[in-house]
């Protein structure tokens, strides 16, 4: 159920990257977009009844069920991009303000 | 028109990948999935090299990779160098930060509030906790949730913290970019030795020694507070460049 939860995410930030004109806007869809792709990749790796795939002193053998580790390492890294693109992104936009003084794109060109 | 024809697209997106991953029988549903049948067995076994015995906690010594949590056996040891590359995206990302926003001559941005003497302290004391935190996530990364990334993104909230509540603030930024460089030279430095002494980019050099040990995994806990320090200087040189602007 959640798999299917996040492709709705991941459609609402396409819809919101085609549709909005604000800059700060297409940033967050973006995110949400960004949010949902990785949800969809971590949720490929659940198993009922699994336990986090970490050895303690309670979960101490390999033959326990444990949920699929490899999709989480691979979304921390997909997280950690996720930021420096968000941040790279909102520094445009505060140069872009400062120059045009709007973050809306249709106004950017009327000057 | 426009914005229904976005609606209309997306919706029939969504109708085809959710129809698609419906009938597809490669594609088991939520929570079916067979871990055994997968690569990450052989990550949660140890298994990569052909080592088949049982993995146990406080137990099992010189496995071919050491940390008890195994998202960290991945991101720092099997695939370490998917994290090298990793963190010189967030190193670009950050040096474009500073190349647009950055100027020779700083001072911090006017914020519309000024915190009072309680703000100020309360921050300050608050400060040191998350800190402290950040680098218990960022030590325990191999035993524990977390590691390097959640860790020192902690380090940076603590600083985001102090930005916020002091209006006079301003960290040593000089500090950062050191401590930036200094960690991520460190990281290639580690993973050449490797490949001078052991035979490998990365190569894990030192003992494994026992399983859930602090003191365990080799080198894994080295290159993971190099990775925390890494990050919490990248982020809080990212959140500085943002809370200044030009000026006098």
């Amino acid at each position: 159920m959640l798999q299917y939860a996040a492709i709705v995410l991941i459609m609402l930030g396409l819809y919101g990257l085609l549709t909005q004109r604000n800059i700060i806007k297409i940033i967050i869809s973006l995110n949400i977009l960004e949010i949902g792709v990785n949800l969809f990749i971590v949720s490929v790796g659940f198993v009922t009844d699994g336990i986090a795939p970490i050895f303690t002193s309670v979960n101490n053998s390999s033959n326990l069920l444990f949920v699929d580790p490899l999709p989480q390492a691979l979304v921390l890294t997909a997280i950690v991009i996720g930021v420096g693109t968000t941040a790279l992104g909102l520094a445009l936009a505060k140069n872009i303000y400062q120059k045009y003084g709007t973050f809306d794109i249709n106004e950017m060109g009327e000057e | 028109m426009k914005n229904f024809l976005a609606l209309l697209l997306t919706l029939f997106l969504g109708y085809m990948i959710m129809s698609w991953l419906a009938t597809n029988e490669f594609f088991p549903a939520m929570g079916d999935v067979d871990v055994t049948t997968r690569v990450s067995q052989k990550y949660i076994e140890r298994d990569v090299n052909g080592n088949s015995e049982e993995v146990v906690f406080g137990e099992a010594t010189n496995l071919e990779s050491g940390p008890a949590n195994t998202v960290t056996a991945i991101v720092a040891d099997y695939r370490s160098f998917d994290t090298l590359g990793e963190v010189t995206v967030l190193f670009v990302s950050s040096l474009g930060v500073a190349l647009l926003l950055g100027g020779t001559k700083q001072r911090r941005l006017e914020l519309n509030f000024h915190p009072n003497f309680m703000l100020r302290v309360g921050s300050r004391a608050l400060f040191g906790i998350i800190l402290m935190t950040g680098i218990y996530i960022s030590i325990h990364g191999h035993l524990t949730p977390g590691g390097g990334f959640p860790g020192g993104t902690m380090i940076a909230s603590s600083m985001l913290l102090l930005y916020l509540a002091d209006d006079e603030f301003r960290a040593k930024v000089k500090g950062f970019k050191i401590l930036e460089s200094t960690t991520g030279s460190a990281y290639v430095i580690i993973g050449l030795l490797g490949l001078l002494l052991g035979g490998y980019f990365l190569e894990n050099l030192l003992v494994n020694g026992v399983l859930g040990d602090l003191f365990s995994a080799g080198m894994i806990p080295i290159i993971y507070i190099l990775i925390g320090l890494k990050v919490g200087s990248e982020i809080s040189g990212v959140i500085d460049n943002f809370l200044t602007e030009e000026g006098v």
